[in-house]
């Protein structure tokens, strides 16, 4: 009995010191959707290892979400020259990788290099890649780089948010990193732990390193509702994107865990194919082509109701391709298409189009009917495809949906061209215009409603190629500004997609968060992850 | 346990009766959107609410029961027919077709049912209304559900061609058409009610499935499969109970289902 006792009074103290050693770590708990498939950061490409690269990295400047301007990182200035060929870095000195390997401008240059190795088709180094050519890295000195592409590359400076400079000499390679944390952890499949680099740079006006927060835990999840659980018992901290659905049921049970950040840049739209060698009938192809006929279709969508009902109100009307969140690029003169079925059946009586028997026929008697693709399991995709069909009830079109598994359905849209209409979203991340070449000049493989074209098929798609490029071909934000203006108007105009709504950007964070400012851009929740703190790091801090 | 099999046959006898008119019970039509009450609860225009989109749900639960529990039996039916034409065939003639036909048939179960239907059925082309792609989902499901049932009839009819009776046919100068037709296809009708009666709940359980994907029957026109989709997200739906009636009575008539056939199961 006495031996226990004794036992006993050696392991009690040693118990209690373990548990306070335990509080006393803060860990943030969030759920990843499924596995990083890379640590390494140039070839980063899917939403998980982008979370990782974000709070890992360690990127020569950063896009303040809030602001939405740039913020000098590991460079603490930079300057673009040759017309917006090159950029010229001084980076901060003094910096150790997590791993304690000095870091210097030989580390910017291998990264570059490897970024813009064709052998590893970087997802980040496609943004960069303007012309044909290598790009030149001129070291001079410890701390001062001048990167050169072979022709200018519009709103170079804002790509390199997404550069996280690897170590050159570092025997970690891509695993030490820069950035407020690095991967101590990682099982595959489970979860993940980031703990706070020891070495990271940033301090606190109170002189405190940065981050607060010891470690971040990210468990692989995969099914919504299990997160939202987890939230509520407070097992996670935060949820970055929430849907309408789960945001309207976490505001009525914690009003103060939810985040409505307003209208983000992504967008859901609908098009009709108009490529030329598609197996549609040729009367379809004439509907088709028509601006008065995409206009009518777009003026018989009530848009309201599509915000109302299937967002909940947490959406906004959608204009042209900018959204309203891009604060300069957005054209504010634009205003959503009015929903008008009266004006709509006007326009289609100007191509001949007439009402029998409440059925709309065109002028060689064909009945209008259509097909419209969409991904089955978005269920938003799905309401939206209902409400429209019984919109363009009213102008006498029967509409047919055809949820189609992904694959099919990119397969329709990009090779064999055998579809009506499709009805999709684009997921945007950058608020330069210029990422949207790949959508917007008639040649790129994503304009989706005719891709690939050898010559534009129409006039306002010439004026389109025209604006475009002189938009990606000058470094005077003026002139920027107004080709990217007009553009949106020729959009609005003519309509090649028919933009629906723009989502609200939604989060969800415990209240035992600190710091957290929601915003529209990603990462929405945990953007400034280096300032946020748990109860606890308030506490220290005080 | 005689009286839980009437019990249940009454009950989907009713249920029949009740879809069948649904043009004249149901307050609504099922693609009717009462946009200004989304996602209501149960008031005495709307008995079970509306669904997200301001539906009527106990109008679509009548419409989706009639669409799943009519077109079921007809998926059953043709898969039985095919079933019993290669199964009855195979066992009937024996040898090398027996063999070809069974590992062609081994061949078609290794397949994974959920995958095969969603190719063919993106095959399919777009431009199809409602009710036509329903027909279209029930008769492929019926196109790729005859295998199980095939092995079944065929081993059913090698046993029947070898029994004493057929011998004495035989001897009395019965063959070929005659032998099949006269003896062996009567003796198989308790083993071909059977597998009909089980393939109906088969086939309602995946139409269900493809419905929960996304790829059952197209909107606006409801399903078991389509109506219970409401339910993939179950934080959002357990504190309003009416959402789960499309699930009660599915799990009822299934459960139904299964009572009703257990006496025809058992000789086969």
């Amino acid at each position: 009995m006495r031996q226990r006792l004794g036992r006993l009074a050696v392991l009690l103290p040693l118990i209690l010191i373990a548990t306070a050693i335990a509080q006393s770590t803060s860990q943030l708990r969030l759920c990843l959707r499924s596995e990083p498939k890379t640590f390494n950061p140039v070839l980063m490409a899917d939403d998980a290892s982008e979370t990782v690269r974000y709070l890992t990295g360690g990127v020569l400047m950063r896009l303040n979400r809030l602001t939405q301007q740039l913020e000098p990182e590991l460079a603490t200035s930079w300057k673009v020259s040759d017309g917006g060929k090159s950029i010229t870095f001084t980076l901060r000195s003094g910096l150790h990788f997590s791993d304690g390997t000095v870091f210097s401008a030989e580390d910017v240059a291998y990264t570059m290099q490897q970024l813009m190795d064709p052998a590893l088709h970087s997802p980040t180094g496609d943004s960069f890649r303007s012309g044909e050519g290598k790009v030149v890295t001129r070291v001079m000195g410890k701390n001062h780089i001048t990167v050169t592409f072979p022709a200018p590359v519009v709103g170079l400076d804002k790509l390199f948010d997404q550069v996280a400079v690897m170590s050159a000499s570092s025997p970690q390679k891509e695993m030490a990193v820069l950035g407020p944390y690095y991967v101590a952890e990682n099982k595959a499949g489970s979860y993940l732990i980031l703990k706070r680099n020891p070495n990271y740079w940033k301090h606190d006006a109170a002189g405190r390193s940065l981050p607060y927060i010891d470690s971040v835990r990210l468990d692989i999840q995969q099914n919504r509702d299990t997160e939202m659980f987890r939230l509520v018992r407070g097992e996670i901290d935060l949820i970055n994107s929430l849907d309408a659905e789960y945001f309207d049921k976490l505001a009525a049970q914690a009003p103060n865990m939810a985040y409505d950040a307003g209208v983000s840049l992504d967008s859901e739209q609908m098009w009709f194919n108009q490529v030329a060698t598609s197996p549609l009938p040729a009367y379809k192809k004439v509907w088709f082509t028509s601006t008065n006929f995409r206009r009518a279709i777009s003026e018989s969508i009530n848009r309201d109701d599509l915000v109302r009902v299937v967002f909940r109100g947490h959406a906004r009307s959608a204009i042209s391709w900018v959204s309203p969140a891009n604060k300069f690029w957005f054209n504010a003169k634009l205003q959503p298409h009015s929903f008008d079925q009266k004006s709509a059946l006007q326009r289609l009586a100007q191509d001949g189009f007439r009402m029998d028997d409440g059925a709309l026929h065109d002028r060689d008697g064909h009945l209008v009917e259509f097909s419209v693709i969409t991904n089955a399991g978005n269920k938003y995709r799905e309401r939206m495809a209902a409400m429209i069909q019984q919109d363009l009830v009213g102008i006498g079109i029967r509409l047919n949906i055809v949820t189609l598994d992904f694959p099919s359905l990119i397969e329709r849209i990009t090779r064999s061209f055998d579809y009506e209409a499709c009805l999709l979203g684009l997921v945007n991340n950058d608020l330069d215009p210029n990422s949207q070449m790949n959508v917007w000049l008639s040649s790129a493989e994503n304009h989706q409603w005719n891709p690939s074209q050898k010559a534009p098929a129409t006039a306002w798609e010439g004026e389109i190629d025209n604006l475009m490029h002189v938009q990606a071909s000058t470094l005077d934000l003026k002139k920027r500004k107004a080709a990217v203006d007009r553009v949106q108007e020729i959009v609005w105009r003519q309509e090649p997609f028919i933009y629906l709504v723009n989502k609200n950007a939604m989060s969800a964070v415990s209240t035992a968060l600190h710091n957290a400012h929601p915003v529209v851009l990603r990462p929405q929740a945990y953007w400034n992850i280096d300032q946020l703190s748990l109860g606890s790091e308030v506490a220290k801090n005080r | 346990m005689k009286w839980a099999r009437v019990g249940a046959i009454v009950f989907l006898i009713a249920i029949s009766v009740v879809c069948l008119l649904a043009d004249f019970v149901a307050p609504s039509t099922y693609a009717r959107q009462f946009r200004d009450a989304p996602d209501a609860a149960p008031s005495r225009q709307h008995l079970l609410g509306t669904d997200d989109l301001g539906r009527d749900r106990f109008s679509r639960l009548l419409y989706g029961t009639r669409v799943s529990l009519l077109l079921a039996p007809a998926a059953a039916l043709l898969s039985c027919l095919l079933a019993a034409v290669i199964g009855g065939t195979a066992g009937f003639v024996g040898g090398w077709l027996e063999r070809f036909v069974m590992g062609a048939t081994d061949l078609f179960l290794s397949l994974p049912w959920l995958f095969l239907l969603i190719t063919v059925r993106a095959m399919l082309p777009l431009n199809i209304a409602p009710f036509p792609s329903v027909i279209i989902t029930f008769a492929l499901l019926g196109c790729l559900g005859w295998a199980a049932s095939a092995r079944v009839i065929c081993a059913d009819t090698r046993s029947i061609k070898d029994s004493g009776f057929i011998l004495l046919a035989r001897a009395s100068g019965s063959g070929g058409f005659r032998l099949l037709w006269r003896h062996i296809v009567p003796n198989l009708r308790p083993v071909l009610f059977a597998q009909f009666w089980i393939s109906i709940p088969v086939f309602i359980l995946t139409e269900a499935n493809l419905g929960i994907l996304g790829l059952g029957v197209a909107e606006p026109l409801p399903s078991w499969g389509s109506l219970l989709r409401e339910l993939e997200s179950f934080s959002t739906s357990f504190d309003q109970p009416w959402r789960f009636a499309a699930l009660a009575l599915f799990m009822v008539v299934v459960s139904c289902f299964h009572l009703a056939l257990q006496k025809q199961e058992l000789p086969a």
